[in-house]
């Protein structure tokens, strides 16, 4: 009955996607995502899945290659309470942990990692805005970034300053009741489509301290957007620049306290890191199910690839990087959430590791698939190319390596 | 119609798992296997929870059979919109050889004691595949039953159930209070939202053993043996109409 079962659902309930189906359920193995877990983040962690398996697996491809932002499948998710869930309740949010958050976004992303990845971007704006706005602001802005009534953007790199943030150009001056604001920003996630901008901008003098927040609205005058970007992966969401020509923000949209703009991004990216390396953790997961299944159905020199010891103890390798993976950035979230002395440093090691090991993983099981791997039809390509830009994006892994070094070297 | 429903959810190993048989044949594998809820089961919560939102009942309250580990299955249910749960503790021997028979027992003695209106089942459960409980039930009860329910309408006191059976779709009208059972298009269940899980964590679930109801649990079934399905046998080309035609009569067919 359970083949029955199985097959009714497929045609008639929902969609079925056979290579997340044995991903999100299936077998109880060394890697189960779920294992470790209280009760009630397991029942997350299934919704997570569920929704993945069923509302986004089916349409990756088709939202890759058509470049589409899945608008309808994201408020949807939305409604689930996925637009804000480390956001406040009393302004829509979940009021979630950042471990809870991980769990989420790690299964999530089985489903189609670059709009996981959004999610997350924007996850990650509506906190910024919950954290350090006015009550007049966390209530104007919030609660339809949680419903995903409207969608968030952040705006930190410019053509000029990716590494070395802090130098930023794009200046705001005041001007009696709003700022005006001149310079570019490059690269950013969901601009053009995006309602709300959380704009990092020089309001004083140089280096960080000179720099605030500032939220500007989709249809400020002097708000314009650059072409959207062809990229290698990612590409359910648009990448655009977002250009400002004496382009006017209210005061009241200041975010914080002039000169606390960098603070307020680099405590947003915190976070943005442990989501950005759980969407790896969940691509890396899905890729080692791909690889599993492949290894058990191909055949060569008369028997299947999985009797191939190599191969074997490569599949172990990659569940054992996954794992270790895993838990580091498990870790981080606790110690984000807890506030620990090492939870910043604690981040970037789980962002840089988990990012790099993620997409050893998922590259390994695309040459485990042989030429079928390298084909469009097969989702592993997608894992690998959807990833490939969370070695680069909050953070290069080398300003991660460029933290940790800070803390270990700075006497204190 | 306003009041209590009912609705029993089972704890199955999921539907994606594949099945083992136990070394000795004494039936399948389940430690350490990834179980779920019944989706039928999820279906029937889905139906009690829909109608408690269109204000036609009062109280929806899930109610599960087993060990310390169906109460997940009941945790679920709260998620997706049950008020409160009910767990009737059955372990060992007992869950071993618990069947609809028992099972219907229960439910029956559950509907009295919580003075039900409504007891919704799924059809049937894709681990034994028995299709029987909900029609025990409502025999026990001597009410009426709707079962293979595609579609319900509350029409005053009474319900309007479209059932799917072989011939068709039949529209039956019963009288409350009655037993249904879901079929797979009654409706599509929710996933349960973040919010609902957390409060879901705060309902209740009351623990009741069956001597409590006056069951007794014993079973007349003995499972003599368990076996996998015989592998599927390598077929036969044939080259000609004439030698299809020949081959089937041969092996009996026609």
């Amino acid at each position: 009955m359970a083949a029955v079962w199985s097959m009714s659902r497929r045609f008639i309930i929902r969609s079925y996607n056979p290579f997340v189906n044995s991903v999100r359920r299936g077998f109880s193995s060394c890697i189960d995502p779920s294992d470790g877990l209280t009760d009630e983040q397991k029942e997350f962690q299934k919704v997570a899945f569920d929704f993945a398996a069923n509302e986004m697996a089916p349409h990756m491809a088709e939202w890759d290659q058509k470049e589409i932002f899945p608008v309808k499948t994201m408020q949807k998710a939305a409604q689930l309470g996925f637009g804000g869930i480390y956001v406040s309740p009393d302004v829509g949010g979940s009021g979630l942990s950042r471990l809870d958050t991980s769990v989420i976004f790690e299964a999530l992303s089985t489903g189609c990692v670059s709009t996981t990845a959004y999610i997350s971007i924007h996850n990650m704006c509506a906190w910024m805005i919950d954290t350090f706005g006015s009550d007049e602001q966390r209530h104007k802005f919030c609660p339809d970034l949680c419903t995903m009534e409207k969608f968030a953007s952040y705006c930190l790199t410019e053509p000029g300053s990716g590494s070395d943030a802090a130098s930023l150009l794009t200046s705001a001056q005041q001007s009696g009741d709003h700022y005006v604001l001149n310079g570019s920003k490059a690269f950013i996630s969901g601009g053009g489509e995006a309602d709300v901008y959380v704009v990092m901008c020089r309001t004083g003098g140089q280096g960080p301290k000179g720099i605030s927040c500032l939220l500007v609205e989709k249809g400020s005058p002097g708000l314009s957007f650059g072409k959207k970007e062809k990229k290698v992966g990612w590409n359910s969401q648009p990448t655009r620049a977002v250009i400002f020509e004496d382009c006017v923000v209210p005061v009241e949209n200041l975010l914080g306290e002039e000169g606390q703009g960098f603070s307020i991004a680099m405590k947003g990216l915190n976070g943005g890191r442990i989501n950005i390396a759980s969407c790896s953790l969940g691509a890396a997961h899905a890729c080692v199910h791909l690889a599993r299944d492949h290894l058990l159905v191909r055949k060569q020199f008369g028997e299947s690839l999985s009797n191939n010891q190599f191969l074997q103890f490569k599949l172990a390798e990659m569940a054992t990087r996954l794992m270790a993976s895993r838990l580091l950035v498990r870790e981080a979230a606790t110690a984000l959430q807890q506030n620990r002395a090492n939870a910043v440093s604690l981040c970037s090691m789980a962002k840089l590791f988990a990012t790099d090991e993620c997409f050893n993983i998922c590259n390994q099981a695309l040459q485990m698939h042989g030429g079928y791997g390298y084909l469009k039809d097969y989702a592993v390509q997608q894992f690998v190319r959807d990833i490939r830009v969370h070695q680069i994006l909050e953070g290069t892994n080398e300003v991660m390596r460029m933290i940790i070094s800070r803390n270990l070297l700075t006497e204190s | 119609m306003s009041g209590r429903v009912l609705v029993g959810v089972k704890r199955v190993i999921d539907y994606a798992v594949k099945i083992r048989v136990k070394p000795d044949n004494s039936g399948v594998v389940t430690d350490g296997v990834k179980h779920s809820m019944n989706p039928f089961c999820e279906i029937a919560v889905e139906e009690a929870v829909k109608l408690k939102e269109k204000k036609l009942v009062k109280e929806v309250v899930a109610v599960s059979c087993g060990p310390q580990q169906v109460q997940e299955t009941i945790r679920t249910a709260l998620a997706m919109g049950a008020d409160r749960g009910i767990h009737v503790e059955v372990s060992g021997k007992d869950y071993e050889s618990l069947g609809p028979l028992q099972v219907s027992k229960i439910m029956a003695a559950l509907a009295k004691k919580e003075e039900a209106q409504l007891l919704i089942l799924g059809k049937q459960a894709i681990d034994d595949d028995c299709n029987q409980t909900g029609q025990m039930t409502a025999a026990l009860l001597d009410w009426p039953q709707g079962t293979f329910a595609s579609e319900v309408t509350v029409e005053g006191e009474k319900l309007k159930v479209v059932r799917e059976i072989d011939g068709g779709l039949e529209t039956i009208k019963i009288n409350l209070p009655a037993v249904l059972t879901a079929d797979l298009r009654l409706n599509t269940p929710r996933y349960a939202t973040l919010p609902n899980i957390m409060k879901a964590k705060k309902k209740k679930i009351t623990q009741v053993k069956p001597s409590d109801l006056g069951v007794d649990l014993t079973s007349r079934l003995q499972v003599l043996r368990v076996d996998e399905p015989p592998q599927r046998q390598a077929g036969v080309k044939v080259e000609t109409v004439d030698d299809l035609v020949s081959k089937l009569r041969e092996c009996g067919r026609i």
